[in-house]
């Protein structure tokens, strides 16, 4: 009898371990540091549902990634750090193999895992915010601020005013009015544009709003005087539609105010009303839904009623757009580490690493996609995190966005020479010895 | 019966005036102390020190100084996390810029430059009172998080004006796992609790109740306005900025000026609110409740409900669900916490014979 039950209990108890061992392999976890409430809601709701979307799709099209599902759990952030830092540690040992993957989508977050992330071998990929410097990967291994850097973003936003007037020299003795959020993340432009000021030769008209930013006479009155021949608008949340109507009502041209990528959105354009109609903003990836990626989510995904949009006509908007390149960017991480460490395989976090360090998406992969002119081709390698940091511009015309550039490409040499000045600074401060590039595999 | 006093007689003025008179009190302190200081750190995973005993106990620390400046001296204040942020950016420029600086000077150094701004931001103390100084401490919340972000020489010059934390090390020995991180923080924010329970009941601690209560008696009385106001913006100050500058060092990491925002302010206060107004122990109660709530719902609100909500949804609930007990607790007991444990303490020395 009691040989039996013993009997009995290891086998099952060896059922069960194998069952899970067995489903457990087929999956990837990724966990979702998400914020659906408080200020920043509107960003984070559409980003993340694009970003849930798409990896829906690829369970549900592709039967996941070379048969691996993806799964992944939500953690609620408020954008708050010490809310962040909760669902870091919270999720990385979550999963078979533990978080594969980090995206803060906050800078603050960033900066506040960022030294955790290299502790706990688990990749942070921050798409257009964090740290610029990061993009210097000799110094930071783990951290991979892809597509573009803020810096890389106002130097195209310089060369795209460039060609509107017809030649980078044209821009000598142009005022240029830099109308920033008074933050750490308004004051990431002030060194580039100084920088590209000296070269080009205009002059910089940096002006401050405190945040939020829903009141602005004095910095437009201050514009009004000046009269610069474009203001840039680094802004994030409320400013935005407040200095487009401010804008409107001291009679300034929308179509010589250029947004960032943060304040190039269908949330920023739409309470300003027809003041919006004409203002152009950068963006690293567009909006829109005649994309055959987006199609596919709408077939696959909203069509078994598996959506994790409430709001279905915000599908194709640019924050939803957004997080499809999330989506996109991790799975073929994924894809491009199972090359590597076996097909079919849940992998660590240190695995997908590598994946991220070898992505390449070329024009023919972002075709098979259906994501060509979605977002720009990108390819990283171990000394460089970025990659190509271009942009496309977009011109909001009273419905909905409009692209109206090809990628727009910045000053390479200029914002790369920054990069790795900073991060030589940062490992000089920190004692890190920069990793030997001709040495990775 | 747990509380049964009888047996324990006090002979001496000394044994009168301990802290903690009856004796199962004093053994459930130092139960308490060897579970979360002994215990805890052999047993408890990386995720709850680092993600929840840690940070409960910093702000802990945070809600003691601002208990000290709002419970026991009675001025209203909104800039406990503007005072954190000067601990924590004074802490790493000590650190950065004096070679060999050891790190629990440089934590004492923090605090006191806290102190001083501390000071500062108080004098307006003297001539306005509650709403009205509740305002002038928000013009240090906004003033000292404008500064930091304004002159780089605070983040030596950082683009981003936020800094790393330096390692934390004493007498050679390098706190770098979470275990030893907790440990120290644990021995920093018990020594300092201890302190301030002291000063409470010293003859300091009655000269700030005696302003709390009326300022123009305790003027007649005897008691110097000015030096017991500022003494307790100094204090609380200096309790904020050590509780910054651990912020920084063993907890985050990694800190930017805009994270110690007006939010964190109205946190801490609430957590002097939930925990209750003029108690020690209402500043831990109100800390754990503050931060493990919002946590705890997040794990349970999914748990319950499933997938069959929308995530926004889920995440909204949260927010009602904290507000709706956060009211529930101030109608049942407008005294936080404290005063419920001290409510059922007193039942439990009646209990079962309350006649």
């Amino acid at each position: 009898m009691k040989l039996k039950t013993t009997v009995l209990l290891g086998a099952a108890l060896a059922g069960l371990l194998g069952t899970s061992l067995a489903s457990a392999a087929e999956e990837q976890f990724i966990g979702l540091p998400s914020y659906r409430v408080g200020p920043y809601a509107a960003g984070g709701s559409g980003l993340f549902g694009g970003w849930i979307d798409y990896m829906t799709l690829i369970n549900e099209r592709d039967g996941g990634i070379n048969g691996v599902k993806l799964t992944w759990e939500e953690c609620e952030t408020e954008y708050n750090n010490a809310r962040g830092v909760e669902c870091y540690e919270r999720m990385k040992k979550k999963g078979a193999t533990g978080n594969t993957v980090f995206q803060p989508v906050s800078t603050g977050i960033t900066y506040s895992v960022l030294e955790k992330v290299a502790q706990d071998k688990i990749p942070m990929v921050t798409i257009g915010y964090g740290r610029t410097d990061a993009a210097d990967g000799r110094v930071f291994p783990w951290v991979f601020p892809m597509i573009t850097t803020y810096w890389s973003q106002a130097s195209a936003i310089v060369n795209y005013m460039g060609q509107k007037e017809g030649g980078m020299d044209k821009l000598k003795g142009k005022k240029i009015g830099l109308l920033y959020h008074d933050s750490a993340y308004g004051k990431e432009s002030h060194a580039i544009m100084d920088k590209l000021a000296a070269k080009h030769g205009f002059e910089v008209m940096k002006i401050a709003v405190a945040h939020p930013g829903n009141e602005q006479q004095s910095q437009w009155l201050q514009i009004r005087q000046a009269k610069p021949d474009y203001v840039v608008l680094w802004g994030w949340g409320v400013m935005n539609p407040t200095a487009i109507k401010a804008a409107a009502k001291t009679g300034y041209p929308r179509e010589k105010m250029v947004g960032v990528w943060w304040s190039g959105a269908e949330e920023d354009t739409i309470p300003a009303g027809t003041a919006a109609k004409g203002f152009v903003a950068a963006g690293f990836n567009v909006a829109g839904a005649n994309y055959p990626v987006i199609a596919d989510v709408k077939k696959f995904v909203y069509g078994k009623d598996k959506g994790n949009m409430e709001d279905k006509t915000r599908v194709g908007s640019v924050y939803y757009n957004r997080g499809v390149v999330h989506g996109i960017i991790t799975v073929e991480a994924i894809r491009k580490a199972q090359e590597k460490y076996g097909k079919g395989k849940a992998l660590t976090g240190e695995q997908v690493r590598w994946g991220f360090e070898n992505l390449n998406l070329d024009d023919a992969r972002l075709k098979a996609l259906g994501a060509t002119g979605f977002l720009p081709p990108l390819k990283i390698t171990c000394a460089d995190h970025e990659g190509p940091g271009k942009v496309k511009f977009q011109q909001w015309d009273g419905n909905q966005w409009k692209v109206i550039t090809d990628w727009v490409d910045s000053d390479r040499p200029l914002v790369r020479g920054m990069i790795e000045e900073s991060a030589a600074a940062y490992a000089k401060e920190k004692g890190i010895k920069p990793r030997d590039c001709s040495k990775e595999s | 019966m747990l509380y049964r006093e009888a047996g324990q007689f006090k002979a001496t003025y000394a044994e009168d005036s301990q802290i903690f008179p009856i004796r199962q009190d004093k053994i459930g302190f130092w139960l308490l102390m060897l579970v979360f200081g002994a215990a805890v750190p052999l047993l408890a995973n990386e995720y709850w020190l680092k993600a929840i005993l840690i940070p409960v106990l910093i702000f802990s620390l945070a809600a003691i100084g601002l208990n000290i400046l709002t419970g026991y001296a009675g001025q209203l204040s909104l800039g406990s996390a503007a005072f954190m942020a000067v601990g924590a950016f004074a802490a790493y420029n000590f650190i950065l810029r004096i070679e060999g600086m050891p790190f629990l000077v440089a934590l004492v150094l923090a605090g006191l430059t806290a102190a001083l701004v501390g000071i500062l931001f108080g004098l307006p103390s003297l001539r306005i009172k509650g709403f009205y100084l509740a305002v002038a401490t928000l013009a240090a919340q906004f003033f000292i998080v404008w500064a930091l972000v304004k002159f780089p020489w605070f983040s030596n010059n950082s683009s981003s004006g936020v800094v790393t934390a330096q390692d934390v090390t004493i007498l050679g020995y390098t706190f770098a796992t979470p275990e030893a991180k907790y440990v120290l923080t644990f021995l920093i924010v018990a020594f300092m609790a201890l302190l301030a329970k002291n000063m409470v009941r010293s003859s300091t601690g009655r000269a700030w109740m005696a302003v709390r209560d009326m300022d123009v008696a305790a003027q007649v009385i005897g008691f110097r306005l000015m030096r017991t106001k500022l003494l307790a913006f100094a204090v609380s100050s200096f309790y904020c900025g050590v509780a910054g500058a651990l912020y920084a060092y063993t907890y985050i990491g990694t800190v930017e000026p805009e994270g110690f925002n007006l939010d964190l302010s109205f946190k801490i206060l609430f957590m002097i609110i939930i925990g209750g107004v003029g108690s020690i122990m209402g500043s831990f109660l109100g800390a754990a409740f503050i931060v493990l709530l919002p946590i705890f719902l997040d794990n349970l609100v999914p748990a319950i409900f499933g997938d069959s909500l929308g995530a926004g949804f889920v995440s909204n609930f949260q927010l009602i669900v904290f507000g709706g007990l956060i009211i529930f607790f101030l109608i049942v007991e407008p005294h936080g916490l404290a005063r419920l444990w001290q409510i059922a303490k007193e039942k439990l020395r009646l209990w079962p014979f309350p006649h």
